[in-house]
């Protein structure tokens, strides 16, 4: 009796650990912006509902945009520094980096929460028109992955503190520089078509 | 085969010093030069003015792609590359057919509609 041929691999073979992460985890970037496509199309849809309500050129503030959009292209660069020194073995430089790119992030999410803050105190919150039920949702969904990247940033610099930049470590920090990147990257869209477009 | 998966955890490209400033002074242009056209008023065409500045929005998300990503099409054997087209490709049906299909139902179904049928009773 002959064995049946196989055109698959029968032999075991091995996977080196977290081999596949990084794909793994940018699969789940790319559902995370099939999610954001989706606010930016109610967005789109909604925005011009204003409900006789206020609109983008009586609420939105270009300058305190444009210092936010500053603040994340800024974390966004000392991210990439933070990466860089955790791959030269240089655990110092690397949290050194991760408190800059923390500062930088909370700092945009404190301007959000005070332009939050202001628009609802003027009367003009979620719950005013559609318009504003898209915005708040957007952006605030923005926000809080901006939120939950802090935190996990907060995290990792603990795990390098107490661990060392080892293996485990150096691939948590390559997913949430994937993670952090494409905030920016979304942010891109956010100051472009909610923001930019609606104020010409 | 088990070379191909050995290499695979090991060729990630993760940029240099030079690679991440390049990236960022083209999103600080990219970033300035919107801003600053709406700004200051835009052109004299609204619709010029958008479109220059979603030129822009597009050319910088292919920046960050590009160097702080570092998204090539040899990245992950390419898998990487496939599944952000598959994703593009739905954003792009997604959003397009949203807008377009309400704003048909949003011209031609408006409650003014049903006045107008009335009348013509």
């Amino acid at each position: 009796m002959t064995a049946p041929s196989t055109f698959w691999q029968t032999e075991p073979h091995d996977h080196p650990e977290g081999s596949s992460t990084a794909l793994g985890f940018w699969v789940y970037l790319m559902s995370d912006c099939l999610m954001f496509a989706v606010l930016f199309a109610a967005y789109g849809v909604l925005g011009g509902n204003l409900a006789a309500g206020p609109g983008p050129k009586d609420l939105f503030d270009l300058n305190l945009v444009a210092v936010n959009t500053a603040m994340l292209l800024l974390s966004s660069i000392t991210y990439g520094f933070a990466l860089l020194a955790a791959y030269q073995g240089r655990q110092r430089a690397t949290l050194v980096w991760l408190l800059v790119t923390l500062g930088f992030g909370l700092a945009f999410l404190g301007i959000e929460l005070t332009e939050f803050a202001h628009l609802i105190a003027e009367g003009a919150g979620p719950q005013r028109s559609a318009f504003l039920s898209a915005f708040f949702a957007l952006v605030g969904t923005h926000g809080l992955h901006v939120a939950f990247g802090s935190i996990w940033l907060v995290t990792l610099m603990v795990q390098v503190l107490q661990k060392g930049l080892i293996a485990a470590n150096l691939r948590r920090l390559l997913c949430l520089s994937m993670f952090w990147h494409f905030l920016d990257v979304v942010w891109i869209g956010v100051f472009t078509f909610v923001y930019l477009v609606r104020m010409i | 085969m088990s070379e191909i998966h050995a290499s695979g955890a090991a060729h990630h490209d993760h940029g240099t010093h030079a690679s991440y400033a390049t990236g960022f002074a083209l999103s600080v242009v990219l970033t300035a030069l919107p801003f600053g056209l709406v700004m200051l008023g835009g052109f004299a065409s609204p619709v010029v003015t958008a479109l220059t500045v979603v030129g822009f929005a597009v050319v910088q998300i292919v920046v960050h792609m590009v160097f702080f990503l570092h998204m090539t099409s040899r990245a992950e054997e390419g898998w990487s590359m496939l599944a952000m087209i598959f994703t593009a490709v739905i954003v792009v049906i997604m959003l397009s057919g949203s807008l377009w299909v309400m704003y048909h139902l949003n011209t031609n179904m408006m409650p003014q509609m049903s006045h107008d049928l009335e009348n013509m009773q």
